[in-house]
């Protein structure tokens, strides 16, 4: 029996200690460092300020944080406006075909994300396929600038983050309970009613999962707008790792950093509200 | 929703499909064509060629980057896949304190975005004094990969009959024999799942690494991203190509797997 306690303390002992290590414990790092102040000799400064965080608001920088947020939300809309309809015609396949349909979506996602990235560039380039395309239909005479703007960084997002949009809004789709919608039906809704009082709704854990899984990491990805919008300053990532890396400026640095896992934090907050009031609706859910 | 009584209904869904899969592929594609391409920009076809191939082989500073992310993502998949089966195991079979603290934990690590968990990492390892190089390398990969495996080892045992345990212990098996002998090999296609998932996250990394590495242990995807940072590199999409027939071995061998285990296990949900 004192095997079985040993085994099980090892069990849970292993995996609390390491996320308190290696997870909590740097957080707190973090946290402490962004009240501290920036001392170009030793990285940080023992002195309690809020400097780093008012900076945030500084116009320099308040403009990178909106652009990010900006250039974030519109790939998340844009992965959410396609992701949705392919999620729904993937459920309308015949069961069998669906693992085919959901394969082919993971494949891409487990190649390397800087290669598709630079794959995407070669085709946005001012000889690549798009603008060889368009010229060769004759919608346009001359390239478009396409590589090293907001729209390559947008794509060059959605490109890498579109199956995480597309996993939680399918399976929500999915388990979406199929009488509910000829209740609607049957009492008189119109297909958009249905879909707007009664689908969007159920599935609205889904879209916020997606929505969580695309925004949050979108604004970390500094190597995609190092590749595709060129050299410019536009993402929260990219503010971070100059911070950390170049400028060696850690507490504000630390500060957007907090500030990313404070907007987390209320996304998650927004998606667990929204799946337990499903859960309490009797749709049918159990994580 | 599944309505194909209307004539045409599946028109705008496959519409949508193709559209997105096209989205999806046509670049790779282009990549892949054009590693054979002779043409070193690859804006037109100047017939078949080795020699990208050839200069990759050569490129000795690649190799040495491919080995360290090799081993990287071996050892960091393999101690993931041993930590994460036993907490996927200690949370299905026990009722502790914090246990929901812990899922909670693993799926906020999950959800963290990577430059949020580079920067807390290269404070720790910063305070502690562990130099950037391999060992922080690993560790950060074992820590981003474990919420993954956790989850993938658990979604399995969550379908299996709690009376096989109570059976087992009704014959006097400890604990430790009831995880080797039994929950082990019932969820060994979700452990090895976990780990390829685990082998590819950490082969990928280019955020968490490009924080927690130093100048003396280069890895694979910071290598790429200077080679594809200067401009043209034909190299580059050779390389892609590899890595893409080395991604479509894994990803079919998992998927494979997965479905195996399905069909094993036709009363789960």
């Amino acid at each position: 029996m004192s095997n079985d306690r040993l085994f099980r303390q090892l069990s849970i002992g292993l995996i609390s200690g390491w996320l308190i290590v290696f997870v909590l414990l740097p957080n707190l790092m973090v946290l402490l460092v962004s009240v501290l102040t920036h001392d170009p000799e030793r990285l940080v400064q023992f002195t309690f300020s809020l400097d780093s965080y008012r900076r945030l608001f500084d116009p320099l920088y308040a403009r990178v944080v909106w652009d990010s947020l900006l250039l974030a939300a519109t790939a998340t809309l844009l992965c959410l406006l396609m992701a949705y309809p392919f999620a729904r015609a993937i459920v309308a396949l015949p069961r069998s075909w669906r693992p085919v349909a959901l394969f082919l979506l993971i494949l891409p996602f487990w190649t390397n994300s800087l290669i598709r990235t630079y794959a995407l560039k070669n085709v946005l380039g001012a000889k690549g396929l798009v603008n060889q395309g368009l010229m060769a239909v004759g919608i346009i005479d001359e390239p478009l600038q396409l590589l090293f703007t907001e729209v390559a960084v947008v794509l060059g997002l959605v490109y890498i983050l579109l199956p995480f949009m597309v996993f939680p809004i399918y399976a929500s789709i999915d388990k979406l309970d199929l009488r509910l919608l000829e209740a609607a039906k049957d009492l008189g809704a119109n297909a958009l009613q249905r879909f707007i009082r009664v689908e969007l709704p159920l599935t609205k854990p889904g879209i916020i999962a997606g929505s969580l899984l695309v925004f949050l990491p979108a604004m970390g990805m500094f190597y995609v707008s190092d590749l595709l919008g060129g050299a410019k300053h536009i993402l929260v990532g990219n503010l971070i790792q100059t911070q950390f890396l170049k400028v060696r400026d850690w507490p504000f640095g630390a500060a957007a950093s907090v500030t990313l896992t404070v907007l987390m934090g209320l996304m998650l907050l927004a998606y667990w509200r929204a799946s337990r009031a499903i859960g309490r609706k009797g749709g049918e859910l159990d994580d | 929703m599944i309505n194909n009584k209307q004539p045409l209904m599946w028109l705008p869904r496959v519409l949508v499909m193709l559209g997105v899969f096209l989205f999806l592929y046509v670049p790779l594609l282009l990549l892949i064509v054009n590693s054979f391409n002779a043409n070193r920009y690859g804006f037109q076809w100047d017939g078949f060629s080795w020699q990208w191939y050839l200069k990759l082989f050569n490129n000795e500073g690649l190799k040495v980057a491919a080995g360290h992310s090799l081993v990287v993502a071996m050892l960091a998949s393999t101690v993931s896949v041993l930590i994460g089966s036993l907490t996927a195991v200690a949370l299905f079979r026990y009722q502790f304190r914090g246990k929901q603290v812990l899922q909670s934990g693993l799926f906020v690590v999950m959800m963290t975005p990577d430059i949020v968990m580079a920067i807390a990492l290269l404070a720790l390892f910063a305070t502690i004094g562990i130099k950037l190089g391999f060992i922080s390398l690993l560790l950060a990969h074992i820590t981003f990969c474990l919420p993954f495996v956790v989850a993938s080892v658990y979604a399995r045992l969550r379908g299996f009959d709690h009376n096989i345990i109570d059976a087992a212990r009704d014959l006097g098996a400890t604990d430790a024999v009831i995880f080797r002998r039994i929950l082990v090999p019932l969820a060994m296609p979700a452990i090895i799942g976990g780990w390829l998932l685990a082998f590819t996250l950490s082969l990928d990394d280019v955020i968490v690494s490009s924080f927690v590495t130093g100048p003396g242990y280069e890895i694979l995807p910071l290598r790429i991203q200077s080679m594809v940072r200067v401009g043209v590199s034909p190299e580059v999409n050779a390389l892609a190509t590899l890595l893409l027939a080395g991604s479509l071995l894994l990803v079919t061998l998992s998927q494979w797997l997965t479905w195996r285990a399905g069909r094993a296990r036709p009363q789960s949900v």
